[in-house]
């Protein structure tokens, strides 16, 4: 745009077109930039929290020793989430792409979508005031009845505010996530192997678990890989819903902590070596959601490529 | 009922097999519905239960009865349906709950006099508990946070859009699978998976090598959430871009215009609506991240319209620390209460970027010829 004025003459088209895709290719790099940037001075405020000795991080036993408790728990949080949106986002997708009537379908999913909308604040209030309540009762049938699993084992929390309650709401957060990745897969199947299986009288059952799911199974792997790398940064359903604590193999007693929730409770009022400790815990959670990230990423790719060929 | 259809199925061949009449779900539900009150008066009536009890039975009992009738490829199609539209049923279970608690709990903070246009300043645990033991009104409101809340997302859309949108455009137009479009369209994707709060970290630990130690404002608020938004208008935009037809390229440079004349008058206009609607989501997206904003910009009880320094409140912020701490922790209700006026305001407006964004889409579509 600088160029505007000098249009006139020959060499000035030239360098509005050098000025624009230089621009354009400046804002490319500076993506990639940004990205290494978030690597780099999460590594260089980290430092003092690797290097400090032992006895000056929280807990008095070094930065392994408190990583990773929460590195475990947010692990925990992060499948029994993922435990309970698999199979229901599967059916919801299934439902919305082969089940519901034409007419029905888009509304549907925009009915989905609706639920990643409402901010994460907000399921975490959810979470704290409505659900922790009603669930309670629940933990505590579980206690007596289930207690012989070290997972259930009593007492049950009486407010409710468990890390199975966290994984609940979770739950509910990557939802639509998994729900409208695997749903624009389901209706990439061909229509032909569609067409074919209940041509050889196949049940709309059979054809899906023929035809439709075996296409989709890349698709469906990555789509939760995904709502993984969600689950495991998601911090407010977690620092609002559970009542932290130390590690514990039981998830209906008050325990266990996330790092996002660690660093949410934590960092607004830390300073000096604290802060280095949960930058390096941030560091910590961003490798790991990296991880997950590119490898699903990467399974995408390799299905694109794949589905190209047929 | 099974027991007396089952001599019924010996009888016939096996291409003349008995189907399920048309009213047999119908009839199922009715029975699951009488079954389920029955077995729930027993125990205690709730409606919640009611419902769940009713589905289990149903599904067992239209299984069953098509088992026993159509035989059991049939019945596993009829399990799987049910799990199917059940799958559904509850996946809407949280959602209907959710907007409801946010109304009923919302609605008497957002009545409230004053709730729109007074900030948290001087609002002390004091007033609650006379608020609460002697009936007088809830003072305080959410205006610092919602001016912060609009102020941080500004600031984060003016920087977002640009670099967003032209780094689709390199894509898009400059780049075309190059090594680096595949690069940057990689981690662009990758990008789009980074925790909030990391990205709040990012702004955070930047600021503090930069400008110094301890820099919270929402300047820094408005870096974490562009580092959020930027893959999502990239995303959109490069969509759009790509679907503007290349016979309209085609034909600016054939009348000898140069290529960024090109970009800026042709294509662009002509994929306007879908990179505004996808703008408005991408803001829609980050208008209610909290983990961002909490590790940036801390959290403020008075009004500070000045983004470049000092911390400030924003919406998601407010809810969580009037969740987590009341103002008056012997008498949560007030604080609550305004914590679900502020929701209530904070899911308005994202349902109204929402809509926005599709009435754009709509509003602005270029007309096709064809």
């Amino acid at each position: 745009m600088t160029a505007t004025p000098l249009t006139r003459t020959q060499g000035a088209g030239r360098a509005g077109d050098k000025i624009f895709s230089g621009a354009a290719l400046a804002a490319g790099c500076l993506i990639l930039a940004v990205l290494f940037g978030v690597a780099l001075f999460l590594v260089v405020q980290a430092i003092p929290a690797l290097t400090a000795p032992a006895a000056e991080i929280q807990g008095g036993a070094g930065f392994f020793a408190y990583i990773w408790p929460i590195v475990i728990g947010t692990l925990i949080a992060a499948v029994i989430a993922l435990v309970i949106a698999t199979p229901i986002a599967i059916g919801v997708a299934l439902f919305i792409s082969h089940f519901a009537p034409r007419g029905l379908a888009a509304g549907l999913g925009y009915v989905v979508d609706l639920l990643a909308a409402i901010p994460s604040v907000v399921y975490g209030a959810w979470g704290a005031t409505f659900l922790a309540g009603q669930i309670s009762p629940a933990y505590n049938w579980l206690a007596q009845n289930m207690g012989w699993l070290p997972i259930f084992q009593g007492p049950a929390s009486a407010t409710g505010k468990t890390i199975l309650t966290a994984g609940i709401v979770l739950a509910v957060m990557v939802l639509p996530i998994i729900t409208s990745l695997s749903r624009e897969i389901f209706l990439q199947t061909p229509k032909l192997h569609e067409e074919a299986a209940l041509a050889l009288g196949a049940t709309r059952w059979e054809m899906i678990k023929m035809s439709v799911l075996p296409f989709a199974r890349p698709g469906i792997i990555s789509a939760v890989m995904l709502g993984l790398g969600r689950a495991l940064g998601e911090t407010m359903a977690v620092a609002l819903v559970l009542s932290s604590g130390a590690l514990t193999a039981s998830l209906i007693q008050s325990g266990n902590q996330t790092i996002a929730a660690e660093i949410a409770l934590n960092f607004p009022e830390a300073s000096g070596l604290k802060v280095s400790t949960l930058i390096a815990a941030g560091l910590v959670l961003f490798i790991i959601t990296l991880a997950v990230n590119m490898i699903a990423r990467w399974i995408i790719t390799r299905h694109k490529e794949f589905s190209g060929a047929n | 009922m099974t027991s007396t259809l089952t001599p019924v199925r010996s009888k016939r061949s096996a291409l003349t097999k008995g189907q399920l009449p048309k009213y047999a779900p119908y009839v199922v539900l009715a029975a699951a519905l009488i079954l389920g009150a029955a077995v729930l008066a027993l125990v205690g009536f709730n409606a919640f239960g009611w419902g769940v009890v009713s589905a289990i039975l149903f599904a067992i009992g239209l299984v069953s009865w098509s088992a026993a009738v159509e035989g059991s490829r049939k019945a596993k199609d009829k399990l799987a349906t049910c799990l199917v539209v059940g799958s559904f049923l509850v996946a809407l279970l949280p959602l209907v709950s959710v907007i409801w608690t946010v109304l009923v709990n919302g609605i008497p903070g957002l009545l409230t006099p004053g709730f729109l246009s007074s900030s948290m300043n001087g609002v002390t645990g004091v007033y609650d508990r006379r608020a609460v033991e002697e009936g007088a009104p809830v003072l305080g409101g959410i205006y610092h946070a919602l001016l912060g809340t609009v102020e941080i997302t500004l600031l984060a859309t003016v920087i977002s859009v640009p670099v967003g949108l032209l780094t689709a455009i390199y894509l898009v137009e400059y780049g075309r699978d190059g090594r680096l479009a595949r690069a940057i369209t990689f981690f662009v994707d990758v990008m789009t998976g980074i925790p909030s709060i990391v990205a709040g970290l990012f702004a955070a630990a930047f600021f503090f090598a930069v400008v110094g130690p301890g820099t919270k404002t929402g300047a820094v608020a408005a870096v974490a959430l562009s580092v959020l938004m930027i893959p999502v208008v990239v995303r959109s935009s490069e969509e759009m871009l790509k679907i503007v037809p290349n016979e309209l390229r085609e034909a600016a440079y054939a009348l000898g215009v140069r290529k960024w004349r090109t970009i800026v008058k042709v294509v662009i206009p002509t994929a306007i609506s879908g990179i505004a609607s996808g703008v408005t989501l991408a803001i829609a997206r980050v208008i209610g991240e909290t983990a961002p904003i909490l590790v940036t910009a801390g959290f403020a009880t008075s009004i500070n319209s000045n983004v470049f320094s000092g911390w400030m409140a924003s919406l998601p912020t407010f809810i969580y620390t009037q969740i987590l701490n009341p103002t008056s922790p012997a008498n949560p209700d007030p604080s609550s209460q305004r914590a679900w006026g502020a929701a209530l305001v904070l899911i308005i407006l994202v349902m109204i970027l929402n809509l926005g964004a599709r009435l754009i889409a709509r509003v602005f579509a270029p007309k096709t010829g064809r």
